[in-house]
């Protein structure tokens, strides 16, 4: 959050719109919040194996990007996985 | 060849019906030769809000099963020759007739009339493929709610799906007021979210209800409803047309420098 949005009261459209753009992620990927959950852990664990990771700073959502073709946009898995000890576990 | 044009929302009562009376009569308006196809069979409505409830004799069902020629069942309009309502059937359900069905009927309709617009039914089931199985654009019309603007997203999917290639959003009932205290999502907001090209903005006007009551579509007056469809017909055309100052308080100082620019 930036410095002036703290004093920028939330009105409420902008709590719509930040609403809408929540569960439109979903349900353009048809994959519900639980789904999420299941994955994100799933993706910890076989990470886990090899680096330590920041679990907490872990952010993993699904997004729409630009395709390479110019079909316009596709869904893409964007996880973004702070590593805290890159030493391979022996 | 003419082109077939879709209505649709997803959502009901987004103002889907009310902008296909009010397009179609304004392409008729700039000459063109139109077809209005009421496509929700057993809820007919679009009749009524173009004011030809008194004209019907045979209805899209009777056309689809054979009952009557295509020409037998086109009712004219009142105000422009040009102008025909293809209305849908009362005692029916979606269930009589096949989206193939309804691209036959579409393409046959093309060669007779510059557009063929489908007002299609709220929902995404055979009412929703029917209305869309012959359609070359697409006119999806939300509210600026969270509710219209999600089912939006679903049937832009949808259309993509289908191949329709060229889907224009219509942001309906918008209110400026509202969007000036942050207490309602703008035209941007919603063309933000959703990604899709915007074709246009009609602001919240009570001119709407009084043209429903009388069955005759406001298209083409000063109202800033009826000035914001016929900019819409002006972009079906392909004409560059600016969007609308929606200020409708603010309007005296634009419109005094206007008068002046004159």
């Amino acid at each position: 959050m930036g410095f002036s949005d703290f004093f920028k009261k939330k009105t409420s459209s902008n709590v719509a719109k930040d609403r809408l753009k929540l569960v439109l992620v979903s349900d353009r990927a048809n994959c519900s919040p639980e789904i999420m959950e299941q994955m994100k852990n799933d993706i910890i664990n076989v990470i886990s194996k090899y680096v330590e990771i920041d679990t907490d700073g872990l952010d993993i959502k699904i997004t729409q990007t630009e395709s390479e073709g110019n079909n316009g946009t596709v869904p893409a898995l964007f996880a973004n996985i702070p590593i805290k000890d890159l030493k391979a576990h022996k | 060849m003419g082109e077939v044009i879709v209505i649709t929302s997803g959502k009901g009562g987004v103002g889907k019906t009310t902008t296909t009376a009010n397009v179609g009569t304004g392409l008729a308006k700039l000459d063109k030769k139109v077809v209005l196809i009421d496509t929700d069979i057993g809820l007919r409505n679009l009749d009524v809000v173009m004011g030809l409830e008194n004209r019907i004799v045979y209805n899209l069902v009777d056309v689809i099963e054979g009952n009557c020629r295509i020409k037998q069942a086109l009712i004219k309009d009142k105000r422009y020759p040009n102008l025909y309502l293809l209305p849908s059937a009362q005692t029916r359900d979606k269930t009589a007739v096949t989206p193939e069905q309804m691209k036959k009927l579409a393409d046959e309709l093309r060669g007779e009339f510059d557009y063929i617009l489908m007002d299609c039914p709220a929902g995404i089931e055979q009412g929703f493929k029917n209305a869309i199985a012959g359609a070359d654009r697409a006119l999806v019309v939300t509210t600026p709610e969270v509710s219209a603007v999600r089912d939006a997203d679903r049937i832009i999917g949808l259309l993509e799906a289908n191949e329709i290639k060229q889907t224009y959003l219509i942001v309906n009932r918008l209110r400026n007021d509202m969007v000036k205290r942050g207490d309602m999502m703008s035209s941007d907001d919603v063309v933000e979210i959703l990604a899709v090209d915007l074709i246009g903005v009609v602001p919240d006007d009570e001119n709407i209800v009084i043209s429903t009551n009388q069955g005759e579509p406001l298209v083409g007056n000063e109202s800033l409803a009826g000035q914001a469809y016929m900019n819409i017909c002006r972009r079906i055309l392909g004409e560059e047309v600016p969007f609308l100052d929606l200020n409708g308080k603010a309007g005296l100082f634009a419109r005094l420098s206007s008068l002046f620019k004159k």
